[in-house]
């Protein structure tokens, strides 16, 4: 590690957001550190000036706002595991938070750090892709929010500049309703980064399709909206040939996988049509 | 490794008060075996995939190599040395549930773990249950259906 390397560990807000003044490129915000302790031993980045944040319990928590539900960005895989709240609101982030690594990462893993990472394969974030998640960004000069679809920009690239902190993570109310699915294809139960991750949300009334917003991890260098499938769907009483034409369309059109160590591209685009296949048919073809 | 000024850290261990000057960034691991010679926690992998590092923070199980010490300043450290743990030792003994020894401090801590959290949750302990708790702790040789009867075993008080 460099030898210029500070760390700064406020313990309140406004002393996080002072030590991020004038901030740069190079200052890093330390949460649960699962992605960037591993970063560090690899060498993969050098902690220049660190603030570490974990201490700052402003940033932890879950509540019910009239917009939806308020997750600080510390709170942890097994916090949201943990919550009635999260789980009356927002169902598949908690089914979600429960496949991400094991005991030891959930406690420590935050949701913060999951977007904050940008990784395309997070696991949480194809979840507030789906369900339109608004990120809250502070810093000393003032706050902003804007969608977790605006915030990811590209591979391990976010919107975030260097003196903002993610502060915490708007899930809206549920739509009348509002079904949703989640599913993750890894390679062990436990600890597998995802080979293909899948989050959907659909209104449906007396059969008929109004809303489908679905969204995908590890199929592109960054998490993506699967557009195609509410384009072909949208107003329509799908039967299974339906959702099966939609689901080869998304596979094919909506996603750019690469071949890496952990798969290949037409493995992955095959597996993300057959799980859309699968979650739109539980999803839809059950209540008709 | 951590070329940060050294500091002044202070968290009990094992229920002692320790301090450690060290960089702020340096793993709780490291901290543990070097500074503090408390070498029970092993490295296995360094990113947090075989739980072999594994220590209760606050009663919470983590991966110590993940963990900079700058993090647990203030808090309560519990390593496999530690006392409560005697009857978890004593049955991974009985049961045959060590072999190399590598995996085996991280297993009996997050065996701990997790029959405190049985406890807390008044859930009955499993074999289930325990292969999903110790499913972050890897072992390269036992093939695991000694380790989970050790837990279980040291979870209903049955060890010989
Ligand atoms: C063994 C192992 C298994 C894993 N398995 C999974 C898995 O199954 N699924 C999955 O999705 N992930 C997995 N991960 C990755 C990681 O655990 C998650 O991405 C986690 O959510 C990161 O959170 P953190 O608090 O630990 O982040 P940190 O490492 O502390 O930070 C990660 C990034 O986010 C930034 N950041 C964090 N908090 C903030 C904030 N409040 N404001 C601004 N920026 C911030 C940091 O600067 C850094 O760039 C795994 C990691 C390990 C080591
Ligand atoms: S050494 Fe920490 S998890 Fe492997
Ligand atoms: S006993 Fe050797 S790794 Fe588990």
């Amino acid at each position: 590690m460099s030898p210029a390397a500070t760390v700064s560990s406020p313990r309140t807000l406004a002393g996080a957001l002072d030590a991020l003044v004038g901030a740069t490129e190079a200052t890093l915000i330390l949460a649960g550190g699962t992605d960037l302790m591993v970063e560090f031993q690899t060498g993969r980045t050098r902690p220049g000036h660190v603030v570490d944040v974990w201490r700052v319990d402003e940033l932890r928590g879950i509540r019910a706002e009239p917009a939806g539900l308020r997750i600080g960005a510390l709170t942890t895989c097994t916090e949201l595991r943990a919550s009635a709240l999260a789980q009356e609101h927002a169902d598949i982030l908690v089914i979600a938070a429960d496949e991400v690594g094991a005991e030891q990462i959930q406690a420590r893993a935050t949701i913060g750090g999951n977007l904050g990472t940008a990784s395309p394969a997070a696991d949480l974030t194809p979840v507030l892709f789906a369900l339109e998640a608004e990120v809250r960004l502070v810093s000393k000069a003032g706050a902003r929010s804007l969608p977790v679809t605006e915030f990811l920009t590209g591979y391990r690239k976010t919107a975030r500049r260097p003196e903002e902190l993610i502060e915490s993570i708007l899930v809206p109310t549920r739509a009348p309703g509002e079904r949703r699915g989640f599913r993750k294809v890894g390679t062990r139960r436990a600890q597998s980064i995802s080979k293909v991750v899948v989050a959907v949300a659909v209104t449906a009334l007396d059969g008929v399709i109004r809303t489908l917003r679905a969204s995908a991890g590890s199929v592109a260098e960054r998490t993506i909206l699967l557009p195609s499938l509410e384009r072909e769907l949208a107003g329509k009483a799908p039967d299974a040939a339906a959702l099966d034409r939609a689901a080869r369309r998304a596979a094919t059109a909506d996603c750019a996988p690469i071949d890496d160590v952990r798969s290949t591209a037409r493995y992955r685009r095959e597996v993300l049509r057959r799980i859309l296949r699968t979650l739109l048919a539980e999803l839809l073809l059950d209540e008709t | 490794m951590n070329g940060a000024p050294d500091t002044s850290f202070t968290f009990t261990v094992n229920g002692e008060s320790r301090t450690a000057r060290c960089a702020p960034l340096a793993r709780l691991l490291d901290v543990l075996r070097e500074d503090l010679r408390l070498t029970g926690s092993k490295e296995g992998c360094g990113e947090g995939e075989c739980g072999a590092c594994t220590v209760l923070v606050d009663g919470v199980a983590v991966n110590s190599c993940l963990v900079p010490v700058c993090q647990v300043d203030g808090a309560a450290v519990a390593t496999v040395e530690g006392p409560g743990l005697e009857a978890v030792r004593e049955a991974f003994l009985a049961e045959g549930g060590a072999q190399c020894g590598i995996c085996t401090p991280g297993m009996i801590v997050m065996t701990k773990a997790w029959m405190d959290e049985c406890e807390r949750a008044g859930r009955a302990p499993t074999a289930e249950g325990a292969r999903k708790a110790l499913a972050g702790n890897l072992c390269r040789c036992t093939g695991y259906g000694k380790i989970i009867a050790s837990a279980v075993a040291a979870a209903r008080g049955e060890s010989r």
